[in-house]
């Protein structure tokens, strides 16, 4: 059955701030969409948001998440649900190496949905880090490093990556996986993204450019504007933007207020 | 790399798994307090030569004058009369685990020490109460020449040895608890390596308090001859009463020239007990210490593991963990004297205060003139697990020599909000992501140990985590 991601008039404060200023977006298994939009529009919020961050304060609307409302749900238990958010700025977590991690997070995951489970195997464990990481052309060694610490910009984007690909979530977000990207990682990533992508992922990619968008075919892009979705539409919307800017976005705007 | 696979095994553990008692099988208790009858019993008991009953006699007169240090952790609910000083638990001390009387066997079984001695240890000995009830040791070391017994039959066997080396590295003046210990001990090992042996495997020693409101005053002597190798363990547990007990050891060790030893605590009291320790070693020409200081248990300690640099090219080295769980305060840390040429110390802390726990570094750093080109680098790292839980630091530095290098560096930090979002957002439970960034903030230093340690630690560590939240 295909599963949805449903955002209903979504309303987000911080420290009685409102940021999302009533939020419409379904995101589907099998589809991928694009979030563009200015500088502090709303679109990392709407990311933490979505996660469950105990600083953004749901004031109106709903998240609806497998047809149940999630917004009284834990972070935890939103991941383990199907969740992902690749972070735009990850934390550096000292002393706790990525496959540590990987590994507590996957046996967090396998005992939620059978609390007999007794949790991944090293061996196997070790056989699925090195598939996802020659998936995403990392360095076998990365594996030890702790966790985002010391890594570069573009190490980290992809450690995120690597933890989409262990995780396989039903509903992967992705904010701003590439800024900081080269260009050969810029592929890389785009290419493990799409090997990923399929009936069973729905992806909400956040993003500045149309660079991404030629390898990752978008099915849908959404522009956000002061806290809501202005405007939706295909591809060529994404291809519209990167030759007009967001101008023309906001005088339309201006004038169905103004009307 | 152990925390993750422990987590699942531990939910559904009771907070501290070694709070059980047996019942008391003691063959003999002096009475509770303390008075110079008690000090003459005790020697008496143990039948040692008049010097050390002189020794006893003196450093309890110390005792007696020395007031109680005020400077530190609050000691004012310690009740000094209302304990057993000695409490003798069986007839001799055994060889073979089969002649330990069988309900003090079964109590090292639940601990595990006869199964980790058959795996990966050199030697063992195991104290309960007042006395050594075990001690052995590899027969290919004893052939080498290796002495690993109980302190009280290092006196019995090797009178002049002992005598050349007993209480001259910390004298009983040094402290009113050195002096205390001085007067009662009882118990703790006796090692001595010969030159050029290098023992391999470590050497165990463990620690059992069973009865309620007893004192432990275990003394331990080592000796690493010219070039020779050691590591020392000593881990320690009590069971959970309402009242207090004691535990005051006095460690001594003397490390000779180009010789290395290595000596790890793995402190685990119950939360009822007063853990006043004092350890020192003496690190001759080239040679090198490492102090391995790991307290997770009691309700108060006071610990500051010492290296005095005595020859040139000496190294000394002090890795100190804490956990200051809820009604903990670990007051805990280093010394370090370096007293000549071209000596170099290291100084790591890492402490973690969970609810109105506290932990406090406490450190010394003393660079004698003449000490030339002697470098020292101190690092103490504090994590507060939420808002109550405290942490201080109180280092001391006294540099009599211009040409030294020396560094300090401490921080304090908060489990940080975006790192518990980020974990959770991999579906991690609050609970094991707290464990995550604990388990990782002592990595390093865990890092360090020899595996089977560092899973036992990671082990305490995480069952000192459950329950951190509401
Ligand atoms: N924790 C916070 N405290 C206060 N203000 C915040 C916080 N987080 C976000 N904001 C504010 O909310 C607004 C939206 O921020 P957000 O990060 O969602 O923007 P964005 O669309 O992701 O921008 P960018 O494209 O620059 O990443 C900004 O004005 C920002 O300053
Ligand atoms: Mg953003």
């Amino acid at each position: 059955m295909t599963e949805a991601l449903e955002i209903r008039n979504l309303h987000v404060a911080i420290e009685d701030n409102e940021i999302l200023k009533g939020v419409d977006l379904v995101v589907k298994q099998g589809e991928i969409h694009a979030l563009m939009g200015p500088n502090g529009t709303g679109k990392s919020t709407l990311a933490k948001a979505l996660l469950g961050h105990p600083d953004y304060e749901i004031t109106a609307g709903e998240i609806l998440f497998k047809g149940e409302n999630i917004i009284e749900m834990d972070v935890d238990e939103r991941a383990r649900l199907g969740m992902f958010l690749a972070f735009q700025y990850p934390v550096a977590i000292p002393g706790v190496s990525v496959a540590n991690f990987l590994r507590t997070a996957i046996n967090a995951h396998r005992k939620a949905a059978d609390p007999e489970d007794k949790g991944i195997s090293i061996p196997d464990f070790r056989t699925l880090l090195k598939a996802k990481m020659d998936l995403l052309e990392m360095d076998h060694q990365f594996a030890g490093r702790y966790l985002n610490e010391g890594f570069s910009g573009g190490e980290k984007k992809r450690a995120e990556i690597l933890q989409l690909a262990t995780l396989e979530p039903a509903i992967a977000i992705l904010d701003e996986t590439d800024s900081g990207l080269d260009i050969d990682a810029l592929r890389i990533v785009a290419d493990g993204v799409n090997s990923l992508a399929g009936p069973d992922l729905g992806v909400l990619i956040i993003t500045h450019y149309q660079r991404i968008l030629n390898y990752i075919k978008p099915d849908f892009v959404h522009i956000m504007l002061d806290g809501r979705v202005a405007e939706s539409g295909g591809p060529d919307l994404a291809e519209h933007l990167e030759e007009h800017g967001y101008n023309w976005l906001r005088e339309k705007q201006s004038k169905a207020t103004a009307g | 790399m152990a925390a993750s696979s422990d987590l699942e095994h531990l939910e559904g553990i009771d907070q501290y798994k070694y709070g059980f008692s047996d019942p008391d099988v003691s063959v003999f208790k002096t009475r509770k307090g303390l008075d110079e009858q008690v000090v003459r019993e005790i020697s008496q008991m143990k039948g040692e030569p008049e010097w050390m009953l002189e020794k006893r006699l003196e450093a309890y007169g110390h005792y007696v004058e020395r007031p109680i240090p005020t400077w530190g952790p609050d000691l004012s609910s310690l009740n000094l009369d209302d304990i057993y000083y000695y409490v003798k638990p069986s007839e001799m001390e055994s060889k073979s685990w089969d002649d330990v009387p069988e309900s003090i066997k079964q109590t090292f079984d639940k601990l595990g020490i006869p199964e980790a001695e058959q795996k990966f240890l050199a030697g063992v000995g195991a104290q309960y109460e007042s006395e050594m009830v075990y001690h052995s040791v590899l027969e290919h070391l004893e052939e080498q020449g290796v002495i690993f017994l109980s302190i009280e039959d290092g006196l019995r066997k090797h009178p002049d040895l002992f005598r050349e080396y007993f209480g001259t590295i910390i004298p009983h003046t040094d402290n009113k608890f050195a002096a205390l210990n001085s007067a009662v001990w009882s118990g703790g090992s006796f090692v001595y390596v010969p030159p050029g042996v290098k023992v391999e495997l470590p050497l165990q020693a463990y620690f059992r308090l069973n009865v309620a409101n007893i004192g432990q005053f275990e003394r331990t002597l080592i000796i690493v001859d010219e070039g020779a190798q050691v590591h020392y363990v000593e881990g320690c547990t009590a069971p959970t009463y309402t009242t207090d007990s004691f535990h005051s050891g006095v460690i001594e060790i003397v490390v000779k020239k180009g010789a290395r030893s290595r000596y790890t605590t793995i402190q685990n009291w119950s939360n009822n007990v007063y853990n006043l320790v004092t350890q020192r070693a003496m690190v001759h020409k080239n040679a090198s210490h490492e102090w391995v200081d790991a307290n997770i248990g009691s309700k108060v300690t006071m610990k500051y593991p010492s290296c005095y640099l005595m020859g040139e090219g000496a190294r000394g080295e002090i890795l100190s963990l804490a956990f200051a769980a809820e009604g903990q305060h670990q007051d805990t840390g280093g010394k370090v004297i370096h007293a000549a040429p071209n000596t170099t110390s290291k100084i790591t802390s890492k402490s973690i205060s969970k609810g109105s726990g506290r932990a406090s570094y406490r450190g010394l750093l003393r660079v004698h003139e003449n000490s030339v080109n002697s470098k020292s680098n101190v690092v103490c790292d504090a994590l507060l697990l939420d808002e109550r839980s405290r942490s201080d630091t109180y280092p001391y530095i006294e540099i009599d020599e211009d040409q030294v290098t020396v560094g300090h560096e401490a921080s304090v930090s908060k489990v940080g909000e975006e790192q518990l979002f980020y974990l959770m957002s991999r579906g991690l439970s609050e609970e094991q992501a707290i464990s995550m960034v604990v388990s990782g903030f002592i990595e390093p230093l865990v890092r360090e140990l020899p595996m089977e340690y560092a899973v036992e630690m990671n082990r305490l560590i995480q069952l000192q985590m459950e329950g951190s939240i509401g």
